[in-house]
């Protein structure tokens, strides 16, 4: 039989999938007990006892300079500011968006334009923003929303224009107004598609995000990676990653779920 | 007075004729059926009533005044595909008639209001059979059910024209009589006036009151593309009551386009 035509059986999946997380742990520990064999103090590999004892610091016993418990007020302030930062990239990509793709005299000036802005690469104008906004919070949402809002845009005007012609028409033989067809017709329809568009941008916000932590910040988990990157802390690095990865799959699973719940109709369109 | 009137009617394309010459009124309760090849100009026809293309020559009119160009809740329409709102269920595509007619800022109704328009939509549901599936989203619904819901979600407002563009051609044939007897039964109670464009001849006949036929006139054997489709038939029938043919009208076809379909 080929290859191709060759099924997992059902059930097994989470087998599969666990056994390349399992085999990666297993060489890190290998490499991680040949390292300290040799050298106890070596802070490249750390054991997994070693960052059981880091987070155990970092997370449940406050901080003796500050008294916060680390990892949640890092925690806290990188998920808001991605929140925010990412509620607004979404509200603007939304309705630029929506407009652009339904209303032709709208696009005819806009839709250029944010071709254009979207190939400006964030990164490097963001000491302009930093020159603008300041080190404070608002330079870290404006970094997020330039990063993310021009793509949420983009897709959502194709996503309209992606609507049955059909569909458009025959609203207006039911008299819809232009305003009664994007309230009705057009909004609905797109709305599961924005939260598609928001997931896919999660990946590149959390990077803008952790970049702008990295380089003007006092809290914030990209704060403290950098922060502790220059004692080599790999102790605490390892288990920061870990934790930002897990959040972000919670937060795409949640957005999944809220499609599925609040969309039951979309499902099957795609 | 005739309901719609066609007067030498052309729509060209850049490098090609579609549809050349028209001429014909139709009257109020007709049941035009418009059939001939694919690729003829039936859409094209269609969509410039709808008001979606307008004509490169000629005018028409509706009740006398010249055609908008653009669609309007005076002429309804129904498509082979992609009619109904899928984020819609079964119930809400019917009502979003009467709530857009209803509100035109917030484009929905409440209260007694929404109740009234529920009891009207549920009884046009009645009608086409589909109160059992109300709640459902189109989605899972078969094809006729589909189609079922596009026709009364677009007679809920009653439009003074209904189009229909080869609605049932993607539904099984057992469903597409089941389709005939239903739009004949509500050509017949309602009083519509139809427009219905179908490639299959014998739906044309069993359906219509009068059957246009597209066709060239003319064909240059090297630029097929420089005449443009015109009426080559034109054909009243004349029926009994539900819509029976009286007289078999087939004796009025013409030999050639017998197995044309
Ligand atoms: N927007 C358009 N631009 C150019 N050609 C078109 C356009 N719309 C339709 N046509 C052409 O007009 C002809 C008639 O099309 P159509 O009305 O869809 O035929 P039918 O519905 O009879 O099958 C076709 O040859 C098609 O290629
Ligand atoms: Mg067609």
């Amino acid at each position: 039989m080929r290859v191709i035509n060759r099924q997992p059986r059902q059930g097994i999946s989470t087998i599969t999938a666990a056994i390349p997380l399992v085999l990666l742990m297993i060489v890190y520990m290998i490499f991680s007990e040949a390292r300290l064999a040799e050298n106890p103090d070596d802070k490249l590999l750390p054991g997994v006892g070693t960052m059981v004892d880091a987070v155990q610091r970092m997370a449940f016993e406050p901080n003796k300079r500050t008294g916060d418990y680390l990892l949640w007020a890092d925690t806290q302030a990188s998920l808001s500011r991605l929140g925010i930062g990412m509620s607004i990239s979404a509200l603007i990509g939304l309705c630029i968006g929506v407009l652009n793709g339904v209303i032709p005299w709208f696009s005819a000036f806009w839709s250029p334009s944010v071709r254009i802005i979207s190939m400006i690469p964030p990164m490097a104008i963001l000491p302009i923003l930093f020159i603008l906004f300041g080190l404070g919070e608002l330079s870290k949402y404006v970094l997020i929303i330039v990063g993310t809002a021009p793509f949420i845009m983009r897709d959502m005007e194709q996503r309209v224009r992606e609507l049955p012609r059909e569909q458009i028409i025959k609203a207006q033989t039911l008299d819809a107004t232009s305003w009664q067809l994007i309230v009705r017709v057009v909004l609905p329809q797109v709305m599961p598609r924005l939260l598609d568009s928001v997931r896919l941008s999660l990946g590149s916000a959390w990077l803008f995000l952790i970049a702008a932590e990295a380089i003007a910040s006092t809290e914030g988990l990209g704060y403290r990676i950098f922060l502790v990157r220059r004692y080599l802390s790999m102790d605490v690095i390892l288990p920061y990653v870990i934790w930002i990865t897990l959040l972000a799959l919670i937060i795409d699973f949640s957005l999944r779920r809220v499609n599925a719940v609040c969309f039951p109709w979309f499902g099957a369109n795609r | 007075m005739s309901l719609i009137n066609v007067h030498s009617v052309w729509k060209s394309y850049e490098d090609k004729t579609v549809l050349e010459d028209l001429n014909f009124n139709i009257s109020e309760g007709e049941f035009v059926t418009i059939v001939g090849a694919s690729g003829c100009g039936k859409t094209t026809f269609l969509r410039m009533i709808l008001g979606e293309e307008s004509p490169s020559r000629g005018s028409i009119e509706i009740d006398g005044t010249p055609l908008v160009a653009e669609p309007g809740r005076d002429r309804g329409v129904v498509f082979q595909r992609y009619s109904v709102f899928p984020h819609l269920t079964v119930l809400q595509n019917v009502m979003l008639g009467l709530e857009l007619a209803h509100s035109r800022l917030l484009c929905r109704s409440f209260g007694r209001k929404r109740k009234d328009h529920i009891r009207q939509s549920r009884e046009m549901l009645d009608r086409v059979g589909l109160l059992s599936v109300a709640d459902q989203y189109p989605d899972a619904l078969s094809g006729g059910m589909q189609q079922r819901l596009a026709l009364s979600q677009t007679l809920i407002i009653a439009p003074r024209i209904v189009l229909l563009d080869e609605p049932f051609g993607a539904l099984d044939p057992g469903i597409r009589s089941d389709m005939h007897k239903l739009v004949s039964e509500l050509h017949q109670d309602l009083g519509l006036t139809i427009v219905m464009v179908t490639h299959d001849i014998s739906e044309g006949f069993l359906l219509g009151t009068r059957v246009m036929v597209f066709d060239k006139l003319r064909l240059d054997p090297h630029e097929p593309d420089l005449y443009g489709a015109g009426i080559t038939y034109d054909i009243p029938l004349t029926r009994g009551a539900r819509g029976v043919p009286a007289s078999p009208s087939t004796a009025s076809v013409p030999q050639h386009m017998e197995g044309n379909t």
